[in-house]
Protein backbone atom coordinates (compact mmCIF):
# COMPACT_ATOMS: atom_id res chain seq x y z
CA UNK A 1 0.00 0.00 0.00
CA UNK A 2 1.33 3.42 -0.85
CA UNK A 3 2.54 5.30 2.16
CA UNK A 4 0.26 8.15 3.21
CA UNK A 5 1.75 11.54 3.97
CA UNK A 6 1.75 12.25 7.67
CA UNK A 7 -0.19 15.07 9.26
CA UNK A 8 2.23 17.91 10.08
CA UNK A 9 3.25 18.52 13.65
CA UNK A 10 2.79 21.88 15.34
CA UNK A 11 4.29 23.35 18.48
CA UNK A 12 2.91 22.29 21.84
CA UNK A 13 2.62 26.02 22.61
CA UNK A 14 2.64 27.63 26.06
CA UNK A 15 -0.72 26.47 27.37
CA UNK A 16 -0.39 22.69 27.78
CA UNK A 17 0.13 22.59 31.53
CA UNK A 18 -3.51 22.08 32.45
CA UNK A 19 -3.93 19.41 29.79
CA UNK A 20 -0.94 17.09 29.60
CA UNK A 21 0.64 16.89 33.07
CA UNK A 22 -1.25 14.76 35.58
CA UNK A 23 -0.72 13.31 39.05
CA UNK A 24 2.36 11.07 39.23
CA UNK A 25 3.04 11.59 35.51
CA UNK A 26 6.81 11.49 36.08
CA UNK A 27 6.76 8.65 38.59
CA UNK A 28 7.19 5.42 36.63
CA UNK A 29 7.97 3.96 40.03
CA UNK A 30 7.23 5.58 43.37
CA UNK A 31 10.13 7.81 44.45
CA UNK A 32 12.25 6.28 47.18
CA UNK A 33 11.22 2.70 46.52
CA UNK A 34 13.63 -0.19 46.03
CA UNK A 35 15.57 0.28 42.80
CA UNK A 36 14.09 3.72 42.13
CA UNK A 37 16.44 6.24 40.58
CA UNK A 38 15.99 9.84 39.61
CA UNK A 39 16.57 10.61 35.92
CA UNK A 40 16.75 14.37 35.61
CA UNK A 41 18.29 17.31 33.84
CA UNK A 42 17.60 20.60 32.14
CA UNK A 43 16.19 21.54 28.77
CA UNK A 44 18.27 24.45 27.47
CA UNK A 45 17.70 26.86 24.60
CA UNK A 46 20.42 28.16 22.31
CA UNK A 47 21.35 30.94 24.73
CA UNK A 48 21.89 28.44 27.53
CA UNK A 49 18.72 29.43 29.36
CA UNK A 50 16.50 26.74 30.81
CA UNK A 51 13.23 26.27 28.92
CA UNK A 52 10.43 26.64 31.48
CA UNK A 53 7.74 25.46 29.07
CA UNK A 54 9.09 22.18 27.74
CA UNK A 55 7.68 18.69 28.10
CA UNK A 56 9.82 15.54 28.14
CA UNK A 57 8.46 12.04 27.63
CA UNK A 58 10.40 8.81 28.13
CA UNK A 59 9.75 5.25 26.99
CA UNK A 60 11.86 2.43 28.35
CA UNK A 61 12.34 -1.23 29.10
CA UNK A 62 12.11 -2.49 32.65
CA UNK A 63 15.19 -3.60 34.56
CA UNK A 64 15.01 -6.99 32.82
CA UNK A 65 15.00 -5.45 29.37
CA UNK A 66 11.32 -6.01 28.66
CA UNK A 67 9.35 -3.11 27.21
CA UNK A 68 6.01 -3.16 29.03
CA UNK A 69 2.71 -3.02 27.19
CA UNK A 70 0.73 -2.52 30.37
CA UNK A 71 -1.95 0.14 30.67
CA UNK A 72 -2.18 2.45 33.65
CA UNK A 73 0.24 5.28 32.89
CA UNK A 74 -2.43 7.96 33.43
CA UNK A 75 -3.83 6.46 36.60
CA UNK A 76 -0.86 4.99 38.35
CA UNK A 77 -1.88 2.58 41.06
CA UNK A 78 1.64 1.85 42.24
CA UNK A 79 1.79 -1.72 41.02
CA UNK A 80 2.24 -1.82 37.28
CA UNK A 81 5.39 -0.56 35.61
CA UNK A 82 4.23 0.88 32.29
CA UNK A 83 7.60 2.05 30.96
CA UNK A 84 6.33 5.46 29.97
CA UNK A 85 6.36 8.81 31.71
CA UNK A 86 5.83 12.49 31.09
CA UNK A 87 7.54 15.37 32.85
CA UNK A 88 7.12 19.09 32.31
CA UNK A 89 10.01 21.43 33.08
CA UNK A 90 9.86 23.86 35.98
CA UNK A 91 10.66 27.56 35.85
CA UNK A 92 14.37 26.80 35.55
CA UNK A 93 13.98 24.26 32.74
CA UNK A 94 14.49 21.29 35.06
CA UNK A 95 12.67 17.99 34.54
CA UNK A 96 12.82 14.75 36.51
CA UNK A 97 11.51 11.20 36.50
CA UNK A 98 11.42 8.55 39.18
CA UNK A 99 12.12 5.30 37.39
CA UNK A 100 14.45 2.32 37.16
CA UNK A 101 17.50 1.72 35.00
CA UNK A 102 16.31 0.08 31.79
CA UNK A 103 17.90 -3.25 30.99
CA UNK A 104 19.30 -4.13 27.56
CA UNK A 105 16.54 -5.38 25.26
CA UNK A 106 18.82 -8.11 23.88
CA UNK A 107 22.18 -9.46 25.00
CA UNK A 108 24.91 -6.97 24.26
CA UNK A 109 22.55 -4.12 23.43
CA UNK A 110 23.22 -0.71 24.94
CA UNK A 111 20.46 0.26 27.38
CA UNK A 112 18.75 3.58 26.77
CA UNK A 113 15.65 5.63 27.43
CA UNK A 114 13.82 6.75 24.30
CA UNK A 115 13.13 10.47 24.76
CA UNK A 116 10.73 12.89 23.09
CA UNK A 117 10.93 16.64 23.69
CA UNK A 118 8.25 19.25 23.12
CA UNK A 119 8.41 22.98 23.88
CA UNK A 120 6.89 26.30 23.07
CA UNK A 121 9.02 27.59 20.21
CA UNK A 122 9.80 24.08 19.01
CA UNK A 123 7.60 23.60 15.95
CA UNK A 124 7.67 19.81 16.02
CA UNK A 125 8.64 17.16 18.54
CA UNK A 126 12.22 15.95 18.56
CA UNK A 127 13.47 12.49 19.49
CA UNK A 128 16.68 11.50 21.18
CA UNK A 129 18.13 8.74 23.35
CA UNK A 130 19.54 8.80 26.84
CA UNK A 131 22.02 5.95 27.24
CA UNK A 132 23.13 4.47 30.54
CA UNK A 133 26.82 5.20 31.11
CA UNK A 134 27.81 1.69 32.17
CA UNK A 135 28.62 -1.26 29.91
CA UNK A 136 31.26 0.39 27.75
CA UNK A 137 31.43 -2.56 25.39
CA UNK A 138 27.74 -2.26 24.62
CA UNK A 139 28.04 1.49 24.10
CA UNK A 140 31.02 0.98 21.81
CA UNK A 141 29.03 -1.52 19.73
CA UNK A 142 25.92 0.68 19.45
CA UNK A 143 25.33 1.60 15.79
CA UNK A 144 24.06 5.11 16.52
CA UNK A 145 26.82 6.04 18.96
CA UNK A 146 29.51 4.52 16.76
CA UNK A 147 28.71 6.99 13.99
CA UNK A 148 29.05 10.10 16.14
CA UNK A 149 32.14 12.13 16.92
CA UNK A 150 33.14 11.91 20.59
CA UNK A 151 31.82 15.31 21.58
CA UNK A 152 28.35 14.72 20.25
CA UNK A 153 28.31 11.12 21.44
CA UNK A 154 28.94 12.25 25.00
CA UNK A 155 25.74 14.27 24.93
CA UNK A 156 23.66 11.11 24.55
CA UNK A 157 25.15 9.32 27.54
CA UNK A 158 23.75 10.18 30.95
CA UNK A 159 26.07 10.84 33.88
CA UNK A 160 25.70 8.60 36.93
CA UNK A 161 25.35 10.60 40.13
CA UNK A 162 26.55 9.60 43.59
CA UNK A 163 23.01 8.77 44.73
CA UNK A 164 22.55 6.40 41.78
CA UNK A 165 20.55 8.88 39.76
CA UNK A 166 21.16 9.89 36.17
CA UNK A 167 21.76 13.39 34.85
CA UNK A 168 20.79 14.04 31.24
CA UNK A 169 20.64 17.57 29.84
CA UNK A 170 18.93 18.38 26.58
CA UNK A 171 20.32 21.26 24.52
CA UNK A 172 17.89 22.29 21.80
CA UNK A 173 20.59 24.39 20.14
CA UNK A 174 24.15 25.61 20.67
CA UNK A 175 27.65 24.18 20.98
CA UNK A 176 26.40 21.26 23.05
CA UNK A 177 23.32 20.70 20.85
CA UNK A 178 21.85 17.29 21.59
CA UNK A 179 21.87 14.72 18.80
CA UNK A 180 18.26 14.41 17.69
CA UNK A 181 17.07 11.47 15.67
CA UNK A 182 15.02 10.77 12.59
CA UNK A 183 13.52 7.36 12.00
CA UNK A 184 12.78 5.68 8.66
CA UNK A 185 9.08 6.56 8.69
CA UNK A 186 9.69 10.27 9.21
CA UNK A 187 9.81 12.90 6.52
CA UNK A 188 11.31 16.33 6.93
CA UNK B 1 2.06 47.42 27.27
CA UNK B 2 2.57 50.27 24.81
CA UNK B 3 6.36 50.28 25.19
CA UNK B 4 6.46 46.55 24.78
CA UNK B 5 4.32 46.47 21.67
CA UNK B 6 6.27 49.29 20.04
CA UNK B 7 9.35 47.09 20.05
CA UNK B 8 7.51 44.32 18.24
CA UNK B 9 7.63 43.81 14.47
CA UNK B 10 4.49 44.55 12.49
CA UNK B 11 2.24 42.02 10.82
CA UNK B 12 3.52 43.42 7.53
CA UNK B 13 7.09 42.53 8.54
CA UNK B 14 6.11 39.04 9.63
CA UNK B 15 4.00 38.42 6.54
CA UNK B 16 6.86 39.52 4.28
CA UNK B 17 9.20 37.09 6.04
CA UNK B 18 6.68 34.27 5.60
CA UNK B 19 6.30 34.99 1.88
CA UNK B 20 10.06 35.07 1.36
CA UNK B 21 10.52 31.74 3.13
CA UNK B 22 7.68 30.14 1.17
CA UNK B 23 9.01 31.44 -2.13
CA UNK B 24 12.38 29.84 -1.40
CA UNK B 25 10.95 26.54 -0.15
CA UNK B 26 11.04 23.30 -2.08
CA UNK B 27 7.73 21.69 -2.87
CA UNK B 28 6.94 18.76 -0.65
CA UNK B 29 8.22 19.84 2.75
CA UNK B 30 5.36 18.23 4.55
CA UNK B 31 6.41 18.92 8.15
CA UNK B 32 7.00 22.30 9.78
CA UNK B 33 10.39 23.96 9.56
CA UNK B 34 11.92 23.90 13.01
CA UNK B 35 13.78 27.09 12.13
CA UNK B 36 11.04 29.46 11.09
CA UNK B 37 12.12 33.00 12.08
CA UNK B 38 8.67 34.63 11.68
CA UNK B 39 7.77 32.52 14.73
CA UNK B 40 10.19 34.36 16.97
CA UNK B 41 10.19 31.75 19.72
CA UNK B 42 11.73 29.25 17.29
CA UNK B 43 14.94 31.29 16.98
CA UNK B 44 16.67 29.92 20.07
CA UNK B 45 14.79 26.63 20.24
CA UNK B 46 15.40 24.97 16.89
CA UNK B 47 18.13 22.39 16.48
CA UNK B 48 20.63 23.63 13.89
CA UNK B 49 21.99 20.23 12.88
CA UNK B 50 20.16 17.73 10.72
CA UNK B 51 18.57 14.95 12.72
CA UNK B 52 20.62 11.78 12.78
CA UNK B 53 19.08 8.76 11.02
CA UNK B 54 18.57 5.90 13.45
CA UNK B 55 16.99 2.48 13.25
CA UNK B 56 14.38 2.24 15.97
CA UNK B 57 14.96 -0.47 18.51
CA UNK B 58 13.74 -1.60 21.89
CA UNK B 59 11.45 0.90 23.53
CA UNK B 60 11.24 2.95 20.34
CA UNK B 61 9.34 0.14 18.64
CA UNK B 62 6.53 -0.02 21.19
CA UNK B 63 4.21 2.84 22.05
CA UNK B 64 2.88 3.09 25.58
CA UNK B 65 -0.41 1.32 26.09
CA UNK B 66 -3.45 3.07 27.54
CA UNK B 67 -6.74 1.56 28.53
CA UNK B 68 -10.06 2.09 30.17
CA UNK B 69 -8.38 2.34 33.55
CA UNK B 70 -6.69 5.47 32.23
CA UNK B 71 -9.50 7.34 30.49
CA UNK B 72 -13.11 7.93 31.52
CA UNK B 73 -15.45 8.08 28.50
CA UNK B 74 -16.92 11.30 29.91
CA UNK B 75 -13.60 13.01 29.23
CA UNK B 76 -14.49 13.10 25.53
CA UNK B 77 -17.34 15.55 26.16
CA UNK B 78 -15.92 18.94 27.11
CA UNK B 79 -19.39 20.42 27.49
CA UNK B 80 -20.46 18.40 30.52
CA UNK B 81 -17.40 18.50 32.73
CA UNK B 82 -17.87 21.55 34.87
CA UNK B 83 -21.33 21.57 36.32
CA UNK B 84 -23.03 23.74 33.74
CA UNK B 85 -23.31 24.56 30.08
CA UNK B 86 -20.33 26.37 28.57
CA UNK B 87 -20.97 29.41 26.38
CA UNK B 88 -20.26 29.18 22.67
CA UNK B 89 -20.91 27.25 19.51
CA UNK B 90 -21.35 23.57 20.41
CA UNK B 91 -19.47 21.31 18.01
CA UNK B 92 -18.39 17.76 17.40
CA UNK B 93 -15.02 16.82 15.94
CA UNK B 94 -14.72 13.26 14.72
CA UNK B 95 -12.06 11.48 12.73
CA UNK B 96 -9.70 8.54 12.44
CA UNK B 97 -6.10 8.07 13.48
CA UNK B 98 -4.24 5.90 10.96
CA UNK B 99 -0.60 5.03 10.33
CA UNK B 100 1.33 5.67 7.14
CA UNK B 101 -0.14 2.54 5.57
CA UNK B 102 -3.67 3.62 6.37
CA UNK B 103 -4.12 1.11 9.17
CA UNK B 104 -6.21 2.23 12.12
CA UNK B 105 -4.41 3.09 15.33
CA UNK B 106 -6.62 1.24 17.76
CA UNK B 107 -7.34 1.86 21.42
CA UNK B 108 -4.77 4.58 21.67
CA UNK B 109 -4.80 7.81 23.64
CA UNK B 110 -5.89 11.14 22.12
CA UNK B 111 -5.59 14.27 24.26
CA UNK B 112 -6.86 17.74 23.34
CA UNK B 113 -6.73 21.21 24.83
CA UNK B 114 -8.11 24.48 23.60
CA UNK B 115 -9.23 28.02 24.38
CA UNK B 116 -12.85 28.74 25.20
CA UNK B 117 -15.26 30.51 22.85
CA UNK B 118 -13.79 33.87 23.84
CA UNK B 119 -10.23 32.81 23.06
CA UNK B 120 -9.15 32.29 26.67
CA UNK B 121 -7.32 29.27 28.10
CA UNK B 122 -7.76 28.15 31.69
CA UNK B 123 -3.94 28.32 31.92
CA UNK B 124 -2.79 30.81 34.57
CA UNK B 125 -0.23 32.32 32.23
CA UNK B 126 -2.92 33.28 29.71
CA UNK B 127 -3.31 37.01 30.32
CA UNK B 128 -5.68 37.71 27.42
CA UNK B 129 -8.43 39.94 28.88
CA UNK B 130 -11.27 37.77 27.63
CA UNK B 131 -13.69 36.06 29.99
CA UNK B 132 -12.96 32.72 31.59
CA UNK B 133 -15.94 30.38 31.25
CA UNK B 134 -16.56 28.72 34.62
CA UNK B 135 -18.18 25.81 32.82
CA UNK B 136 -15.37 25.08 30.37
CA UNK B 137 -11.87 23.78 30.96
CA UNK B 138 -11.03 23.05 27.32
CA UNK B 139 -9.40 19.71 28.26
CA UNK B 140 -10.37 16.35 26.76
CA UNK B 141 -9.16 12.78 26.38
CA UNK B 142 -10.38 9.65 24.67
CA UNK B 143 -9.23 6.28 23.41
CA UNK B 144 -9.59 5.50 19.73
CA UNK B 145 -11.98 2.71 18.84
CA UNK B 146 -11.26 -0.43 16.84
CA UNK B 147 -11.39 1.56 13.62
CA UNK B 148 -8.99 4.24 14.90
CA UNK B 149 -11.95 6.56 15.40
CA UNK B 150 -12.12 9.35 17.94
CA UNK B 151 -14.77 11.98 18.71
CA UNK B 152 -14.96 14.98 21.02
CA UNK B 153 -17.95 17.16 21.81
CA UNK B 154 -16.76 20.63 22.64
CA UNK B 155 -17.20 24.36 22.06
CA UNK B 156 -15.63 26.04 19.05
CA UNK B 157 -12.56 27.88 20.33
CA UNK B 158 -12.04 31.57 19.67
CA UNK B 159 -9.01 33.23 18.09
CA UNK B 160 -6.69 34.89 20.56
CA UNK B 161 -3.89 37.45 20.57
CA UNK B 162 -0.24 36.69 21.33
CA UNK B 163 2.96 38.64 21.45
CA UNK B 164 4.94 37.28 18.53
CA UNK B 165 4.45 40.60 16.78
CA UNK B 166 2.19 43.61 16.99
CA UNK B 167 -1.51 42.78 16.60
CA UNK B 168 -0.72 39.06 16.28
CA UNK B 169 -3.70 36.68 16.44
CA UNK B 170 -3.70 32.92 16.39
CA UNK B 171 -6.34 31.32 14.17
CA UNK B 172 -8.81 29.27 16.20
CA UNK B 173 -7.38 25.82 16.86
CA UNK B 174 -7.55 22.73 19.02
CA UNK B 175 -4.29 21.16 20.23
CA UNK B 176 -4.10 17.41 19.62
CA UNK B 177 -1.68 14.96 21.23
CA UNK B 178 -1.43 11.51 19.60
CA UNK B 179 0.33 8.21 19.98
CA UNK B 180 0.77 5.48 17.41
CA UNK B 181 1.76 1.86 17.75
CA UNK B 182 5.47 2.78 17.69
CA UNK B 183 6.95 5.33 20.07
CA UNK B 184 8.48 7.04 17.03
CA UNK B 185 4.99 7.96 15.76
CA UNK B 186 4.39 10.38 18.62
CA UNK B 187 2.73 13.56 17.38
CA UNK B 188 1.51 16.82 18.86
CA UNK B 189 -0.21 19.16 16.45
CA UNK B 190 -3.04 21.66 16.05
CA UNK B 191 -6.35 21.34 14.22
CA UNK B 192 -7.71 24.45 12.51
CA UNK B 193 -11.10 25.43 11.13
CA UNK B 194 -11.91 25.87 7.44
CA UNK B 195 -11.73 29.29 5.85
CA UNK B 196 -10.05 31.11 8.73
CA UNK B 197 -8.96 34.60 7.57
CA UNK B 198 -6.02 34.48 9.98
CA UNK B 199 -4.26 31.59 8.23
CA UNK B 200 -2.09 33.76 5.97
CA UNK B 201 -0.97 35.86 8.92
CA UNK B 202 -0.01 33.09 11.33
CA UNK B 203 3.65 32.04 11.45
CA UNK B 204 2.93 28.79 13.30
CA UNK B 205 0.47 27.54 10.69
CA UNK B 206 2.70 28.87 7.91
CA UNK B 207 5.77 27.08 9.30
CA UNK B 208 4.55 24.20 7.12
CA UNK B 209 5.73 25.59 3.79
CA UNK B 210 3.90 23.14 1.51
CA UNK B 211 0.32 24.36 0.91
CA UNK B 212 -1.14 20.88 0.52
CA UNK B 213 0.53 19.82 3.76
CA UNK B 214 -0.89 22.84 5.60
CA UNK B 215 -4.35 21.87 4.41
CA UNK B 216 -3.98 18.61 6.33
CA UNK B 217 -4.20 20.63 9.53
CA UNK B 218 -7.62 21.99 8.63
CA UNK B 219 -10.77 20.11 9.59
CA UNK B 220 -13.63 19.87 7.13
CA UNK B 221 -17.13 21.00 7.97
CA UNK B 222 -19.28 17.87 7.66
CA UNK B 223 -23.01 18.44 7.64
CA UNK B 224 -23.63 14.73 8.15
CA UNK B 225 -21.97 15.09 11.55
CA UNK B 226 -24.03 18.11 12.52
CA UNK B 227 -27.02 17.28 14.69
CA UNK B 228 -30.47 18.77 14.35
CA UNK B 229 -30.94 21.70 16.73
CA UNK B 230 -27.87 20.63 18.68
CA UNK B 231 -24.36 21.05 17.22
CA UNK B 232 -22.13 21.54 14.17
CA UNK B 233 -19.88 18.72 12.99
CA UNK B 234 -16.28 18.73 11.79
CA UNK B 235 -14.24 15.87 10.46
CA UNK B 236 -10.48 15.65 10.88
CA UNK B 237 -8.44 12.56 10.09
CA UNK B 238 -4.88 12.20 11.33
CA UNK B 239 -2.08 10.26 9.64
CA UNK B 240 0.91 9.28 11.76
CA UNK B 241 4.31 8.49 10.33
CA UNK B 242 4.74 5.00 8.94
CA UNK B 243 4.87 2.19 11.44
CA UNK B 244 7.99 0.05 11.40
CA UNK B 245 7.19 -2.67 13.88
CA UNK B 246 4.18 -3.88 11.96
CA UNK B 247 5.76 -4.15 8.53
CA UNK B 248 6.42 -7.82 9.05
CA UNK B 249 3.04 -8.66 10.48
CA UNK B 250 0.49 -10.37 8.25
CA UNK B 251 -2.24 -8.17 6.87
CA UNK B 252 -5.17 -8.04 9.17
CA UNK B 253 -8.57 -8.50 7.63
CA UNK B 254 -10.85 -7.16 10.29
CA UNK B 255 -10.24 -3.46 9.66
Amino acid sequence: MAELIATPGQTIGPFFHEALPYDHDRELVPPGGAGAIRLHGYVYDGAGAGAPDALVEIRQADAAGVVPTTEGSLCRLGAAFTGWGRGSTDRTGHYWFSTVDPGPVRPGAAAFFAVTVFARGLLNRVFTRCYLPEHEAALAADPLLAGLDPGRRAGLVARREPDGGLRFDIHLQGDAETVFLTFPGHRS
Amino acid sequence: MTERTEALPSQRDISAEIVALHDAAEVGETQPRLHFPPYRSSLLRHPTKNPRPADPEGAELVAPVFGHSDVDPLEADLTVQSGGEPIGERMLVRGRVVDGDGRPVRRQLVEIWQANAAGRYVHQRDQHPAPVDPHFTGLGRCLTDDDGGYAFTTIKPGAYPWRNHRNAWRPAHIHFSLFGTDFTQRLITQMYFPGDPLFALDPIYQSVTDPAARERLVAGYDHDLSEHEWLLGYRWDIVLTGSHATYLEPEDHDG
